[in-house]
């Protein structure tokens, strides 16, 4: 026998990857293999989720995340409704457990969650008996983006063990930066840091990783350099001195990466991006970037994780 | 789990290349527009027959077919009921299937419910001009309008028994048996 008839899939929901194990998340990555081809047929639509029903409750702002979801439900043939925190009844003060135990009364199968406190998925999954996907709790983990983003690296090099992969940019602020610290490590890849002091957490270390804050250091040697989104209100807050200090030492540009990296880094980026600060124009859309395969490569992520869940026992 | 064991064999490896060549000589028989056959086996089992008939269709005609297979573990009705989960496999037909005659290959049939998913799976993919079936085995016991144009061999089976197609390339074996 090459391969086993039958895998076994316990896991209800996807709260981070800290909790999954390299087995897991090498299922995934093959389940989203599959249903990359899925969205390549002529009617890329399959029944796997037929009569189960979703909803995608998000209580902050999301553009991509949203959408990837929403189209992944579509793509597997699940009913699904989002609800956005602005047009809903967190603003007339409702608790969150309130907000899921009413919409858990509707019977909905899955619930995705964006929340702006860390733990926010936890809380919901301990009080309803439908799979609680988490995309984004605060600043802890962004689960489905890791894994879109370690799919796109195995994609383009072929592997993830082995690999130097280096984050750059608001590291402390970053659930990104923590699910791909985690999804990396598990997978056997050298995970680089790489910010100002102010936005690199204490102890981070800790996670077996290589903490810099010098660019060169960060790009010499990296196989793919992942770049953060620098959230603008930061610095109001005092953490870093201005965004044009910012760039000078950590924005990523054509002629930053001609220096310092190898010529065929990969340059990712998680979005929105802010063209003309972390990323330069150039280097976004050389042709080393693979920021928009990301987005592409999320919809078939997010279908598997869908799938698994659903089907787990 | 029940736990089978083997009550008789149905065909041994010599059986299963003799039935195999003849379903291939069948099919080039009876089919219409042999330019537009084309093979899709259905995942395990049933791809690896279908390369074999393919193998076979070539060997006769002198002629390259279309070989495709179809994993149809998204389609299928009984995820939630079912044990443990079937993997997912590929599936890859990497031609336009659209005008072909297709022949569906599975190694048994039993009540219908994988052929069912496959012709539903199928039809995404474009509009065949035909789509006809060919089982290696046929064990009986249908729940749904659906019968084989190509067997290979009827084995008539209790309901609590199971009939096994044990393949090289899955099993280290050739041959078909009889579980009770």
């Amino acid at each position: 026998m090459n391969k086993p008839d039958k895998i076994k899939w316990t896991k209800k929901h996807l709260l981070g990857i800290e909790e999954l194990s390299p087995e897991e998340i090498q299922i995934i990555l093959e389940y989203t293999e599959r249903f990359k081809e899925v969205l390549k047929r002529p009617i890329p639509k399959v029944p796997a989720l037929r009569g189960k029903t979703i909803v995608n409750l998000f209580s902050e702002p999301s553009t991509r995340t949203r959408a990837s979801f929403e189209l992944a439900e579509k793509r597997l043939s699940a009913d699904s409704l989002s609800i956005a925190a602005s047009s809903s009844s967190f603003v007339k003060g409702e608790s969150l457990i309130d907000t899921v135990k009413n919409i858990e009364a509707m019977r909905m199968d899955m619930i995705v969650i964006r929340h702006a406190s860390a733990g926010a998925a936890y809380l919901v999954a301990k009080h309803v008996k439908a799979s609680v996907i988490n995309a984004g709790d605060g600043m802890h983990e962004h689960p489905t983006q890791a894994l879109l983003d370690i799919f796109t690296i195995k994609e383009k090099l072929g592997k993830i063990k082995g690999l130097n992969v280096s984050i750059v940019g608001d590291i402390a602020h970053s659930r990104v930066a923590r699910s791909n610290i985690w999804a990396l490590k598990k997978m056997g890849a050298n995970v680089t840091v790489c910010g100002p002091k102010t936005l690199i957490p204490r102890q981070i270390e800790e996670m077996g990783i290589t903490v810099t804050c010098d660019l060169k250091t960060a790009l010499k040697n990296a196989d793919v350099v992942n770049v953060l989104r620098i959230q603008l209100e930061r610095q109001e807050r005092g953490l870093f001195p201005s965004i044009r200090e910012y760039v000078k030492h950590f924005g990523i540009t054509k002629e930053t990466l001609n220096k310092f990296a190898k010529k065929e880094i990969l340059i990712m980026h998680p979005g929105p991006i802010n063209r003309g600060i972390e990323l330069s124009q150039d280097a976004a859309d050389s042709k080393y970037s693979v920021i928009l395969e990301q987005v592409t490569n999320g919809v078939a992520v997010r279908m598997a994780v869908l799938f698994l869940l659903n089907s787990s026992k | 789990m029940k736990k089978f064991k083997i009550k008789s064999k149905a065909l041994d490896e010599a059986g299963i290349k003799r039935t195999l060549m003849r379903i291939s000589h069948e099919i080039l028989e009876k089919i219409e527009g042999k330019e537009e056959l084309a093979i899709v086996g259905i995942r395990t089992r049933g791809a690896y027959l279908a390369e074999r008939i393919a193998k076979n269709i070539k060997e006769i005609e002198k002629k390259e077919v279309p070989v495709g297979a179809l994993d149809i573990t998204m389609y299928r009705d009984d995820l939630t009921e079912i044990a443990e989960q079937p993997v997912l496999h590929a599936t890859d037909i990497d031609f336009d299937i659209t005008g072909k005659r297709i022949i569906l290959v599975d190694d048994v049939l039993f009540t219908g419910r994988t052929v069912r998913c496959a012709l539903v799976e199928l039809i995404d993919f474009g509009r065949p001009a035909s789509i006809q079936l060919a089982v290696l085995v046929d064990r009986g016991h249908r729940e749904l309008p659906i019968r084989p144009d190509f067997v290979g061999k009827n084995i008539p089976t209790a309901r609590s028994e199971n009939v096994e197609v044990r393949i090289r390339e899955t099993d280290n074996i050739e041959e078909v048996v009889i579980l009770e």
